[in-house]
């Protein structure tokens, strides 16, 4: 079953590079791939909990290399997130200007990219999927992005590329950490024999995971690749990209840093705190200060990036399991406000909030899905961000020491400080665009029409998990039990 | 089971069986002569692999064991040597009218066989330096590789560029192997012996001042430092590198290359067997791996000529496998020096092979003549992206396990430096490897007209092709021949 989840991406990117028809390929592939994690997911007994479905073939035996495949809660609710969001994605594509066949296969590659991140229990192949997904985004942006695409495609995959190496040496090196004959890259081995690791390096390998880790997900300061890319960045790349692959890094953390060297992620706690806090009020702050709506995304996802780690950093359950939820519905919002986004660019050919206002009139239903997905992002009750972000700051400030005002609850009050931000440029945002008046020239722009379906189904997970988070909260709980339980 | 040496002489045979075909061959068959040797190689390929492999020398060895050894190791750069070979002949067939354009001749064909028969002569000695164990045969065999690159190099003579080419190489070619000389008299000096087991046996007896073999290994690491183009010893690379015909740069680039390294194995790991060198020695070597690593890849960035692109890039390629030389005390990182080499043949003959393809077509080796590939020529333009994709080490191709094995050698054996700044130079490679990709798939092309392929190179380019991917998913088949039996290593250490 996994297997065949990365498999039909693949095949399906070969198939339409070998000259089948590009758009329905890849429409159906997505909406298959949609189907198959809803059986996987329907298939797991959350009861039982652990590694299901697994599947194992060796590949390097003397150096404990295996294309190892397997699901828990967590990796299931990330392979949804990515079937969603891909297929939204796909969907919204417009029609593509060139080369369309190229243009649908690299949308499939990332997206098999990190399909087979997400279902990897193999650190070797958990890293090289998510390096699938590098050379797409390049061509994607590069072709076919827009303003300074060339600068902002280089940008980003140098920067990923030092980024994914360093993570390179991280692995490596925490591979090697173990004595001889306990080396492997399986992941639940590892889980199990962590307190083999050589006391000494550690911290020196949970720093280098950090940064590389860091350096994927945009965890300041290292978030300057962002914003530029996801501007330039076609409307479905961006989807995908901000979505779902940044959440490579974050599930990384929760699955290998956190559980393999659980003293020294609680050691560096408080660097990770100031990190975090540079995330929401620095990135925030700048956040507000963008006039494009492109750009303002494109920093407002990085700033997001802050609460998944307040999450990561409050080390309880409540926290920790509102991090990874928080990760789930930023994936939707962000692709939809991406979606949208994309849809004012295709109609006016700018995002910039001088030039636009009033939308609304002539696009009453594209207005309003953004005041819903602003909304969802800002993080208001009923979506599902409301109900991760609830447990993240509860489950932060709930871990403080019985001194008041301990450092993880100073971050998490600033932090909060963070929703004003994020409400203050969301509406902004909404109002330079689709609010207030209009030119001339947009009054006669016509509103989406079947492409409301990939925002509704967007919006619709959103709302579902957001009224009923524990759906998801009761997959993602026993995962996260058992990361947090490492000690 | 056949004895290794037999092998060589195979090749011998076959090479002059070729020149003295040639003499008397009509001129519109000297095609077929490259294609005999590519047959006569490919029989030779085979059959190394029936291949009797000698275990590794205990105890004091005399006659011919002292100088050849056919472990894992030498059979494993004998094929890497041949199939070298074998792809650098079906290069030259692509490149013959690029050849014939620049040398006299009553007729169209004349003078052209050499340039087929020449490569199968270097293939001897590469397969020669593979087994030497002794100065004196890795001399001889060296020797009869350069000699052989002397003649190829400026081989189209009516080309100034080729004859500087040509020129830069005899010259500093020459230079080196005195360097290398020089050395071994000190070594042979101190310790009276020119087989390398028993010299790093006689090292290890010599007490007092460790000056004259640092000064020796010095004067050998100057010399083999030219041929595997590490920094400093690197300036004559990208001259030759352009002006040479393309399939030699490529010979060049692999064969002497991978020569240079399993010499330097050799050398090193004899030097490391002594306690008294070993921190000066990795210390030297660590200090080359990060100039080269430094040097070559930030040099590529700005290049526009495609074979000054990969000149430099096979400056940097050496640092990688510097690092692992430096990392040498590790149990794996000689097979990581040869898993990444068999890389590097992949992906670098590919894009040698592309690069001759294109510049038929298209007249030029610089990166503009690749605009637009992926609309002119979309199965060039994806093997190439393969090729490039591999050079800068993406995953799921051969050239990132290279990478990898690389690094975990540094890492496991504490160079910590040297694997971060290896790090940051693959950033660099990102941008110059893309440069071309970006050139092939953002850019329009600069004409409209197909690019022909030739069925054997068809089949070349996608076999290269699917052999990246194929070992970029599952590389225990390489891995296995070269643990097959006791490394290199073992020899020296079975005399500690």
């Amino acid at each position: 079953m996994l297997v065949l989840l990365i498999l039909v991406p693949i095949l399906a990117a070969a198939a339409i590079l070998l000259g089948a028809p590009a758009r329905q390929m890849a429409s159906s592939a997505a909406s298959l791939n949609l189907l198959l994690t809803l059986l996987a997911l329907a298939g797991y007994h959350s009861t039982q909990g652990g590694y299901q479905e697994t599947f194992r073939f060796p590949i390097l035996p003397e150096w404990g290399l295996n294309f190892f495949l397997g699901v828990d809660g967590l990796s299931l609710v990330m392979l949804l997130l990515t079937a969603i969001v891909t297929l939204a994605a796909i969907w919204v594509a417009p029609p593509v200007q060139g080369n369309e066949p190229a243009y649908f296969a690299c949308l499939l590659f990332i997206s098999a990219g990190a399909t087979g991140a997400f279902a990897s229990l193999d650190l070797f192949f958990f890293y090289a999927f998510h390096e699938l997904a590098l050379l797409p985004t390049f061509l994607l942006i590069g072709i076919w992005g827009s303003g300074d695409r060339q600068a902002a495609a280089w940008k980003i995959t140098v920067y990923l590329a030092v980024g994914s190496f360093i993570l390179l040496l991280g692995l490596l090196g925490l591979y090697l950490s173990f004595p001889v004959d306990h080396r492997t890259f399986d992941i639940t081995v590892l889980q199990q024999q962590a307190s083999l690791i050589n006391p000494g390096s550690r911290n020196a390998i949970y720093l280098t995971l950090l940064l590389g880790f860091g350096i994927l997900i945009s965890l300041f300061p290292f978030h300057t690749w962002a914003p530029a890319a996801y501007a330039s960045a076609p409307a479905p790349a961006a989807m995908l990209h901000a979505g779902v692959l940044k959440k490579f890094g974050l599930y990384g953390l929760l699955r290998v840093a956190l559980p393999l060297l659980p003293d020294s992620a609680r050691h560096y706690a408080g660097l990770l705190l100031v990190l975090l806090i540079g995330n929401i009020i620095y990135v925030g702050l700048a956040t507000i200060g963008q006039k494009r709506l492109d750009l303002m995304l494109g920093y407002s996802s990085v700033m997001h990036m802050g609460y998944i780690f307040l999450g990561l950093a409050s080390f309880n359950i409540i926290g920790t399991t509102g991090a990874a939820l928080l990760m789930f519905a930023h994936g939707l919002s962000i692709a939809a406000l991406f979606a949208i986004a994309g849809q004012v660019r295709e109609r006016t050919g700018t995002l910039a909030f001088a030039e636009l206002g009033g939308l609304a009139k002539p696009m009453p239903v594209l207005g309003f899905a953004f005041g819903l997905a602003a909304f969802a992002a800002i993080g208001l009750p009923g979506f599902a961000n409301f109900a991760s972000e609830i447990l993240v700051f509860f489950g932060a400030f709930q871990n403080g020491t019985a001194t008041p005002f301990s450092q993880i609850q100073i971050a998490t009050t600033l932090a909060l400080w963070g929703v004003v931000i994020s409400a203050v440029y969301m509406l902004r945002g909404y109002r330079a665009v689709f609010q207030g008046e209009i030119q001339e020239r947009w009054t006669g722009l016509k509103d989406i029409t079947t492409l409301r379906w990939p925002l509704i189904l967007l919006l619709a997970v959103l709302l579902l998990a957001g009224f009923f988070p524990q759906i998801f909260v009761h997959l993602l709980r026993p995962a996260i039990a058992q990361f947090l339980a490492a000690k | 089971m056949i004895a290794p040496a037999f092998l060589e002489v195979a090749v011998l045979v076959t090479g002059i069986f070729l020149l003295i075909y040639e003499s008397f061959a009509e001129d519109r068959e000297k095609s077929f002569v490259a294609g005999m040797g590519i047959a006569g190689l490919g029989v030779v390929f085979i059959a190394s692999f029936f291949a009797a492999q000698t275990p590794a020398i205990t105890g004091p060895v005399t006659g011919w064991l002292q100088f050849y050894s056919a472990d894992a190791f030498a059979l494993f750069f004998k094929r890497f040597a041949l199939l070298t070979t074998i792809i650098v002949l079906i290069i030259s067939l692509e490149y013959r009218d690029v050849v014939r354009r620049y040398i006299f001749g009553v007729h169209s064909d004349a003078g052209i066989g050499e340039f087929y028969t020449l490569p199968v002569f270097t293939c001897a000695g590469l397969m020669w330096m593979a087994s030497a164990v002794d100065f004196v045969m890795i001399f001889v065999s060296l020797e009869l590789v350069t000699i052989s690159f002397y003649i190829l190099v400026p081989y189209m003579r009516r080309n100034s560029i080729s004859l500087e080419a040509g020129v830069k190489y005899l010259v500093l070619g020459a230079l080196s192997t005195g360097f290398f000389v020089y050395g071994v008299t000190w070594i042979f000096g101190l310790t009276g012996t020119t087989n390398l087991a028993q010299a790093a046996a006689a090292m290890r007896q010599i007490t007092g001042s460790q000056g004259p073999l640092l000064f020796g290994f010095m004067l050998i690491l100057t010399g083999l430092g030219f041929k595997i183009a590490a920094v400093p010893f690197q300036f004559w690379v990208p001259d030759v590198y352009q002006g040479a015909p393309t399939p030699i740069t490529a010979f060049l680039s692999v064969g002497s290359k991978a020569g240079g390294f399993i010499v330097l194995i050799r050398v090193v790991e004899a030097f490391l067997s002594v306690p008294m060198l070993r921190e000066k020695v990795i210390a030297i070597l660590s200090a080359i791996a990060v100039l080269t690593l430094i040097y070559g890849n930030l040099a590529a960035m700005p290049q526009n000529n495609l074979k000054r692109l990969l000149a430099y890039s096979s400056i940097g390629h050496a640092g990688y496998l510097l690092m692992a030389v430096a990392s040498l005390d590790g149990a794996r990182s000689a097979s990581a020096i040869a898993f990444y080499l068999a890389g590097y043949l992949l992906m670098t003959l590919l894009s040698f092979l592309i690069i001759v393809v294109v510049a038929n077509a298209t007249g030029g080796d610089d990166i503009a003549q690749f605009n637009g590939l992926g609309k002119r020529a979309p199965g060039l333009a994806f093997a190439m992206l393969v090729a490039m994709l591999s050079l800068a080490g993406v995953p799921l191709t051969i050239g990132f396990f290279g990478k990898f094995f690389v690094f975990a050698a540094a890492i496991e054996q504490g160079h910590y430096v040297l694997a971060a700044v290896g790090v940051l130079t693959v950033g660099a490679g990102f941008y110059y490897y893309l440069k071309v990709v970006r050139a092939m798939y953002w850019l329009d092309p600069a004409g409209e007209t197909s690019v022909p392929v030739a069925p054997l190179t068809r089949f070349t380019i996608t076999a290269l092709a699917a052999l990246i991917f194929f070992f970029g998913v599952y590389p225990a088949p390489i891995l296995r021949t070269l643990s097959a039996a006791p490394g290199a290593e073992e020899v020296v250490a079975a005399d500690r």
